[in-house]
């Protein structure tokens, strides 16, 4: 616990613009966050709050249309804000992996899930096939696929939804990354099989040191797996700091609607009305000056529209982007 | 005292002939394999199980989508064989899971909630209009939507549309095919909460297909696990939730993540293989991924074993 663990990657202010007809769309209005080695990060919000264009930025994988800028991009000690794209190509794969959310889709179904595999190494290792073999059947093997050989020959239709995940995840390890970017993984599959890939994921990580960023929109995946969490809403991180603190004391309204909505087998009753947080998200072209959330928050009044930016820290790096005091939220929530 | 039953399944099958190459024959798939299961008026029944083990199935043959090979479906004790489909429409009525591809995007939303009046010919085209103000009212959507298409909705509003189709008929039964798996939490539990309102205000009878314990046990009184094409346990909610039986719905049961800093990811002991549909494991079909198999697991079907009103097939129980 004492000694410091390296940081993996070091992200300052980051934006995304995309010039859309009406003007120019900030889906990302300026997040900053680091990971470090064997520390599990999640990214949380609900649909269109930024999330998965915050990884695909962080890879490099926005579509041309889109821009990225930001204060700070460090990974590994290494400025990668301005690496063009054969600099990244050398990273992604190698020191940085991606898992996404649909297993199908992202394996090409025309190839066997060995040559897949082997791909990856053989591009960027500078070995042969026979090593990258051996890896194959290595990592196949620990992510829990039996009779591995013989697994090589098989197409991705011939496996089921959650070994695709597991050839995914094995496929985001050949190289030995650093950092693994999980957008969604287990949002298309089953109840048990996402308990066991998660179970797998955070094994993983120990066992490779790697840091992990983790996006979902679901509150329970989060408290489970996260060391620290980022609650993004509208393209800004709303509430951030480490997941028992977030979760034991939200503070920003966003955070705690989020987590009155769900029911919760031995804490809601059935069949009790559960919380809501009504209306919708919004328009995110052009600035918005002041909280995001207010057209949507239960205690918004006119304060909200000149909110500034900087966060309210609490102790131990817990922060969030709302101007009511802790004790304002307190006597409405408390009880 | 005797429950009436809105909708019933005697020992349903349906088996699917699947072509296994040009010169290899068919082979059967048996998607649900002898289900019986009983939707009491007014109650909510909930089902679960992970993708392939026949819940939609089921939920098709329920709607008379899909005939059964064998058994029998009762609506409200009287045959299905009996009835037309359109009649069969009348009563029940689905919701499906996605909102964004059940919706036909070239209609309006007026269009789309009024349909099954148009082709169940109910009352003057005069009224309709009329109809339709008051669905959408009634499932809190504003009535300018109306003239709005699909595409210009939120996932949410998309659902309520959705909902707003299925209740224009005024059925008795409504089953939904896992209802909110596609949206927000935030919507997640709006969409909840109407359906909660909806069904004491009409006097509605829900089957819920959901993969969302959570949610299950929300909003069920009763609730049936399946797997592989059976019904290995049932029982009341409370009953379910708090003392579950069969080990496939104790796995299911530790999967639910509750947002809990404190504990872990669960190791649910399942392994990795999932049993071929078309050839099924012998004796238990559970038995190659349970944690606590006995040697007569793989030998003898287990048979269904009923005490207080909680039915569980499992051989850990049948002796």
């Amino acid at each position: 616990m004492s000694d410091k663990k390296e940081v993996v990657l070091e992200v300052d202010n980051l934006r995304v613009d995309i010039p859309v007809s009406a003007g120019v769309l900030h889906p990302v209005r300026g997040i900053s966050f680091d990971v470090s080695r064997g520390e599990t990060l999640c990214i949380v919000g609900e649909s269109g709050c930024g999330k998965s264009l915050t990884s695909l930025a962080l890879m490099g994988l926005l579509p041309k249309k889109a821009h990225r800028k930001a204060d700070r991009l460090n990974f590994l000690g290494q400025d990668i804000l301005d690496f063009d794209e054969r600099q990244m190509a050398r990273l992604r794969g190698v020191k940085m992996a991606m898992i996404f959310q649909e297993p199908m889709t992202s394996l090409n179904p025309s190839y066997t899930i060995g040559n897949q595999l082997e791909e990856v190494y053989l591009r960027h290792m500078a070995s042969n096939r026979l090593e990258a073999r051996e890896r194959a059947i290595f990592l196949l093997d620990r992510v829990g696929i039996s009779s591995a050989g013989s697994r090589l020959g098989q197409y991705p239709h011939q496996l089921s939804g959650g070994l695709r995940q597991r050839v995914m995840i094995a496929m985001a390890l050949m190289c030995g990354p650093d950092l693994i970017i999980a957008d969604e993984p287990t949002t298309a599959l089953d109840v048990t099989i996402q308990a066991q890939i998660l179970h797998l994921l955070a094994e993983l990580q120990s066992d490779f040191d790697m840091a992990m960023i983790l996006i979902t929109h679901d509150l329970g995946i989060v408290a489970r797996v996260a060391d620290k969490v980022q609650v993004m809403y509208a393209g800004r991180t709303v509430e951030e700091g480490n997941c028992e603190s977030v979760f034991d004391n939200p503070r920003h309204p966003y955070t705690s609607g989020l987590l009155r909505c769900i029911p919760v087998p031995g804490k809601t009753q059935p069949g009790q009305k559960l919380g809501t947080v009504p209306g919708v998200v919004p328009n995110l072209v052009g600035e918005i000056s002041g909280c995001m959330f207010r057209n949507r928050c239960e205690f918004a009044n006119d304060e909200c529209k000149q909110l500034s930016d900087t966060p309210t820290v609490l102790d131990d790096g817990h922060a969030y982007s709302c101007r009511l005091s802790t004790n304002e939220i307190d006597a409405v929530i408390g009880d | 005292m005797k429950q009436e039953n809105a909708l019933e399944a005697i020992s349903v099958s349906c088996v699917f002939k699947i072509n296994q190459g040009l010169f290899k024959g068919s082979k059967p798939l048996v998607a649900v394999n002898g289900v019986s299961l009983k939707i009491p008026k007014g109650k909510v029944v909930g089902l679960v199980g992970e993708s392939g083990c026949g819940k939609s199935t089921l939920a098709n043959i329920l709607l008379g989508l899909q005939s059964p090979t064998s058994g029998e479906v009762l609506y409200s004790g009287k045959a299905a064989s009996g009835f037309s489909n359109r009649h069969i429409a009348r009563r029940i009525q689905p919701i499906f899971q996605d909102p964004y591809s059940s919706l036909n995007a070239t209609k309006t939303v007026k269009s789309i909630i009024s349909l099954p009046l148009r082709i169940h010919k109910i009352g003057e085209p005069i009224t309709w209009d009329g109809k339709v103000r008051e669905m959408l009212d009634l499932v809190g959507l504003p009535a300018r939507v109306a003239e709005s298409y699909p595409s210009q909705l939120s996932g949410g509003q998309r659902q309520r549309v959705a909902i707003a189709r299925a209740l224009i008929m005024r059925p008795e039964v409504v089953i939904c095919d896992e209802p909110t798996s596609a949206l927000d939490v935030s919507v997640q539990s709006q969409i909840l909460n109407l359906l909660q309102d909806l069904r004491l205000e009409l006097g509605l009878t829900y089957l819920m297909i959901s993969h969302n314990l959570a949610v299950v046990e929300h909003m069920a009184d009763r609730v049936a696990v399946m797997y592989l094409g059976r019904i290995v346990e049932e029982a009341e909610s409370a009953v379910l939730f708090k003392e579950p039986k069969h080990p496939y719905t104790r796995a299911l049961l530790s999967s639910v993540l509750t947002p809990d800093p404190r504990l872990g990811v669960p190791d649910t002991q399942l392994g990795t293989i999932f049993p071929n549909p078309i050839d099924p494991p012998a004796g238990c079909s559970f038995h190659p991924r349970c944690a606590s198999r006995i040697d007569i697991c793989s030998q003898k079907t287990p048979a269904p074993h009923l005490e207080k009103q909680h039915m569980a097939e499992c051989h850990l129980f049948s002796k």
